[in-house]
């Protein structure tokens, strides 16, 4: 690790005003994914901008169009078990605990969520090609060792997967995006935010240089009767998702009203197929329909070996994960599958 | 249950305190006046040649002290001998900075001192190497064409080749009336024990140092480090008073104390070495191991070929091998048998011994081979083992010392509830889980090395004992403390065991289950010696009741020596001392193995392994809900810490089978998931309801304790377990470890 400066933001202009002053400064949340990538040397600030004890950002309040605003810095753990979020938005609540270890949730911040970056291990090894990291010295992972890779939205130049879980249950809620940068406020939807990585793997999401996240807003709509998380992994107490599904329903009686399915685990970004949720739209919540649905998501998918099983293992999962959003009850802590 | 004695009784370990507080010291945690800090820098490269290093920027880096590399370092031994251990296998060992070749991936190739740790990472980032890449292979699968025997040497004596072949295999095999043939393909594991492997040395003058290191064996490192950098052995003092675990990869030195040694002797300072986690991937690990099982029956199960053909890494530089072959034949009878086993070297780093090395990789093979032949021939998988029980060793043809391995299938079965196992598989469910039930046993070598212990009765009238060995976290320091204490008729309180440093009488590395018998045996030699001499000198006091009085006549208890015949005659511990004029009384003796009584036996542990898993009949997701192990180890000196050792390796068993693997990226020839985030390994989350029965086992032929040491044999039989039981839950049969739950999809 370098030697670094390090400053502490009085508020959110000073923030962005201090994290332009040069080249090489970053903003420091919780730490964990920052702090890990620099050990490794895949990041070297020069200096730290401090947002821990930004007022602005660690709050959770309610706005007047019935939606929920998260500050930026509110703790992964502290929204988690918000009242409110826990009783209106459970998908969410679900989403974040079935991420990390309990350690890391009490460190890891909202805004970090968003930006944590791939755990493809090529990009977590600077001694090795990768166009993310490096661009144009190439992809090791797609002749490599890809179980953990993505089958959606994959490009030439990369196959990593972004990899958190709360996102997948924000992107199925719609949320969005709140930043503050040089140029001023504006609001990011979430489908906005973070994208594929096309000939630019370097870029995991659509943030401007110096932008801080100041919240996150959920629109009024929580799914608070149907919903469900499910998470697919090799360790079940701990470990990034291989395949991971959100679904939230509205029903009317057995007919599904509103569908949302986002996929994690699969793609540089949470995947959402919009054919498919217009698809379920009208139809009966079946598990017939849910497999129709499945295939439409699944669409192109495309393996690259080690990870082939994902196609597979994702409709079966996208199928098992619709039946219990329409049971939520039968979710088990950690969002395995239920008995 | 002799309420005095302490052996038997489930003591808490007597360190536990100052661990789960953090008084307890490892070895980077010691302190000394103006201390350097190393950071090792690795090679990126896996096979070719450093054609130059520039170390300016690092230089020029306030706080960097120098950068050692095969340039500048300073002279060391030459010859191959002065750098082997007691566990180095036959070949070249491997020389840290010796020229410029690298010879595998992550290979240390210099050192950077610092003032700080930080200073030290950071400026290792700064050095400009440029090599020269040669072509390398790192496939295990891909250079199967490679296989070799393995060189003899110095490690063959304990790791012996698979027996010649009996009877006639093949004509057996082709003709038999049941048989199956499996290939099993097992991953790379490293052992990551929490501990990071670390040195501090303290230069202490010229020619003399006294090294805090992680390690099992504190004389095998104190010889190498005397050996190579020509210093006399008394001048080296290697300590390891707690260490972290190590399960195997502290039996030999690590390259960290070779680097802080020669830095501390470079600069004339005290310096410490530290790796980091990644940095734990880049030596000895458990090879990647291919196995083809042949076993054969007749229509009644009764074995009638086996046969077991192993293809393992080691390194192109020396000869590794853990004897995985020749297992099934120390538990079944068959006349035919033909055991192969060859290496395959690549360019890796040498393996070296993992918890249960060889056992642990056979028994899955042969274990899950057994089960898909109780299938075949519609015989319940325990039943088959009965029919086929030997109470003798059938390679040797030599009886058992003891062998309660019935006992443990019985006892293990019921408490597990294996009557309730419908026999098809698929057959039973739990909602969407399908349910399976498994079985597998588990067998061991009982080990004893020679080892010298010091025993002194101190003016206080206490009891204390000084022996080189390590306590790796397995309860050396208690058990050892309770056998003493039963010896001199002490409370534990009064027993102080000296240990973790070179200085004291001679023990082997801990390793292969075998410290407590080995130190265990040569405390009780000791303490009879000790025994002797009190009573000696308690005779000579004038008007002595112990006078001319014969060992047979008097007996040790609550520090007192008393006549048997009127315990009311007595005189304590304290007081003979006293008449020694308060000079301790001392005994240094060996206990070793009695090797030619012992010829005419075979000597081994057994267990039993059941186990219940849940599989998601779609998803394929498993859990291992509960198991069962059954252990015969002789005699159980502290079933505590003994159970906490079979817990361990039950969590072991749930890890190899379903989490743990290094992965090889054969394009790149280097390990890539080498961080505990990736590397997975089960924490309490993933592991369900674990039992342990420790089966009854008196054994008076073994040693002069009748223990056989518990390390290891509780982890054998559980991967087969619980594959066996996957294949009973789902009617599939996954020939690899760890197993995915992918290839369980519905
Ligand atoms: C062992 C391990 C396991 C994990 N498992 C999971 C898992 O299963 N699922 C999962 O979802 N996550 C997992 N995580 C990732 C974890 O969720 C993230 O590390 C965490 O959310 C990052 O938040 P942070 O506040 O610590 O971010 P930091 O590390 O502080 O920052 C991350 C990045 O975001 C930038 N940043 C932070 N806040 C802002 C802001 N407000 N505006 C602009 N930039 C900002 C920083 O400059 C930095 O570049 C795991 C992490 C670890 C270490």
């Amino acid at each position: 690790m370098n030697n670094f400066g390090y400053k502490q933001a009085s508020n959110i202009d000073d923030a962005v005003t201090l994290v332009a002053a040069s080249e090489k400064t970053s903003f420091i949340a919780g730490g964990t994914n920052l702090i890990d990538l620099w050990k490794y040397n895949i990041t070297n600030p020069a200096e730290l901008i401090d947002i821990n004890h930004l007022n602005e950002l660690s709050n959770i309040e309610q706005l007047e169009n019935g939606g929920l605003r998260l500050g930026a810095g509110v703790k992964n753990a502290d929204t988690a078990y918000h009242p409110i979020v826990e009783q209106k938005y459970p998908l969410l609540s679900k989403a974040i605990l079935a991420g990390a270890s309990a350690q890391i949730r009490n460190m890891a911040t909202n805004g970090g969520n968003l930006l944590q970056r791939t755990r493809c291990y090529y990009f977590y090894d600077p001694e090795v090609p990768c166009n993310k990291r490096n661009p144009g010295s190439g992809c090791p992972a797609k002749d490599g060792y890809n179980r953990m890779h993505a089958i959606l939205g994959t490009s030439e130049q990369c196959i990593a997967v972004f990899p958190s879980d709360m996102c997948v249950a924000l992107a199925a809620l719609d949320a969005v995006v709140n930043v503050s940068g040089p140029e001023g406020a504006r609001s990011i939807p979430f489908k906005e935010f973070h994208r594929l990585p096309g000939d630019r793997p370097d870029l995991d999401n659509n943030l401007k240089k110096n932008e801080l996240i100041t919240s996150i807003d959920l629109p009024e709509k929580g799914f608070e009767g149907n919903y469900s998380y499910l998470k697919l992994r090799d360790r079940h107490s701990y470990a990034f998702a291989l395949v991971s599904v959100a679904t939230t329903f509205t029903l009317d009686g057995s007919i599904i009203s509103d569908a949302r399915i986002a996929l994690g685990g699969v793609a540089h970004q949470p995947w959402r197929s919009f054919e498919a949720e217009q698809f379920l739209e009208g139809k009966t919540a079946s598990e017939e329909n849910f497999a129709l649905a499945a295939d439409l998501i699944l669409k192109g998918a495309k393996g690259f070996g080690d990870n082939d099983f994902k196609i597979k293992l994702a409709k079966k999962a996208i199928i098992r994960n619709c039946l219990m959003a329409l049971r939520p009850e039968t979710q088990l802590p950690g969002a395995q599958p239920a008995a | 249950m002799d309420l005095n004695k302490t052996v038997g009784k489930p003591i808490s370990r007597l360190e536990g305190k100052l661990k789960v507080t953090g008084a307890a010291k490892y070895a980077a945690e010691y302190q000394a006046d103006n201390l350097l800090h190393g950071y090792v820098v690795n090679s990126p490269v896996t096979k070719g040649k450093i054609i130059n290093i520039d170390i300016s920027g690092a230089m020029a880096i306030p706080g960097v002290i120098q950068v050692l590399s095969h340039e500048n370092r300073p002279k060391l031994a030459w010859f191959d001998l002065q750098y082997t251990d007691m566990d180095a296998p036959p070949g070249t060992v491997f020389k840290p900075l010796h020229d410029e070749n690298i010879l595998y991936n992550g290979q240390p190739i210099a050192l950077v001192v610092a003032e700080d740790f930080e200073t030290a990472r950071y400026a290792s980032t700064q050095i400009r190497f440029e090599f020269e890449e040669k072509n390398f292979q790192t496939s295990l699968d891909q250079n199967i064409g490679e296989a070799r025997a393995a060189k003899k040497g110095f490690a063959t004596a304990l790791k012996p080749p698979p027996p010649p072949p009996t009877g006639d295999f093949d004509e057996a095999f082709a003709n038999a009336a049941v048989k199956v043939e499996a290939e099993f393909h097992h991953g790379t594991e490293h052992h990551n024990p929490i501990e990071l492997f670390a040195t501090t040395t303290v230069y202490e003058g010229p020619g003399k140092l006294t090294i805090y290191d992680k390690t099992q064996g504190t004389i095998n490192n104190q010889l190498y480090v005397a050996n190579i950098f020509g210093l006399r052995y008394k001048n080296v003092r290697v300590l390891a008073p707690f260490v972290g675990g190590a399960f195997g990869s502290g039996l030999r030195p690590q390259y960290q104390l070779f680097l802080c040694v020669m830095a501390a002797l470079h600069l004339e300072r005290n310096v410490r070495v530290v790796l980091d986690r990644k940095q734990m991937f880049s030596f000895s690990h458990r090879p990647p191991a291919i196995q083809t099982l042949r076993f054969a029956s007749d229509i009644n199960g009764r074995l009638t070929a086996l046969g077991h053909r192993v293809l393992a890494e080691t390194s192109n530089f020396e000869d590794y091998t853990e004897p995985t072959a020749s297992w099934s034949h120390r538990l079944y009878p068959a006349p035919n048998t033909l055991f192969e086993q060859k290496v395959v070297p690549l360019d890796v780093y040498t393996p070296m011994d993992m918890r249960a090395p060889g056992g642990s990789t056979a028994l899955h093979a042969i274990e899950c081979t057994m089960d898909e032949l109780s299938y075949k021939l519609k015989i319940d998988p325990l039943e088959l083992r009965l029919i086929n029980y030997s109470d003798m060793d059938p390679s040797s043809k030599k009886p058992y010392t003891s062998k309660a391995l019935r006992a443990c299938y019985l006892e293990a079965a019921e408490r597990f509830g294996w009557d309730k196992r419908s026999p098809e598989p698929a057959s039973m469910t739990r909602g969407n889980k399908l349910v399976g039930y498994g079985m597998a046993t588990g067998i061991w070598d009982a080990f004893q090395f020679p080892a010298r212990v010091e025993a002194m009765i101190t003016s206080d009238g206490k009891l204390v004992l000084n022996n080189a060995t390590t306590d790796i976290g397995t309860g050396t320091l208690t058990v050892m403390t309770q056998i003493a204490a039963d010896e001199l008729g002490l409370s534990i309180e009064e027993v102080d065991f000296q240990y973790g440093d070179s200085k004291k009488p001679f023990s082997m590395f801990q390793g292969g289950s075998a410290i407590t018998s080995s130190t265990g045996v040569a405390i009780v030699i000791a303490a009879k010696a000790l025994r002797k001499k009190l009573l000696k000198k308690a005779g000579e006091i004038p008007h002595s009741p112990f006078h001319k009085i014969a060992e047979e006549e008097v007996f040790f208890a609550a520090g007192q020596l008393c006549l048997k015949s009127d315990p009311g005659i007595f005189i304590t511990l304290k007081d003979i001392i006293a008449f020694n004029n308060g000079r301790p009384i001392k005994t240094t003796n060996m206990g070793k193995p009695h090797m030619l009584k012992l010829r005419k036996y075979s000597l081994a542990t057994h267990s039993a392994s059941f186990v219940e898993v849940e599989v998601d009949k779609d998803l394929g997701v498993v859990t291992v809900t509960r198991a069962v192990t059954a252990v015969a180890a002789g005699k159980i000196i502290n079933p505590k810490t003994a159970k906490s050792q079979i817990l361990g390796s039950m969590v072991w068993g749930i890890s190899k089978a379903l989490h743990e693997e290094t992965i090889m990226d054969t394009n790149l020839g280097k390990y890539i998931n080498t961080n505990l985030g990736e590397y997975h390994i089960p924490v309490h989350a993933d592991i369900g309801e674990l039992d342990v029965i420790f089966a009854e086992e008196q054994d008076e032929l073994i040693n002069e304790i009748g223990t056989k040491g518990v390390g290891e044999i509780g982890l054998v039989g559980m991967p087969a377990a619980i594959s066996n039981a996957i294949f009973h839950a789902t009617g599939k049969r996954i020939y690899k470890l760890p197993i995915h739950f992918d290839e369980l999809i519905g």
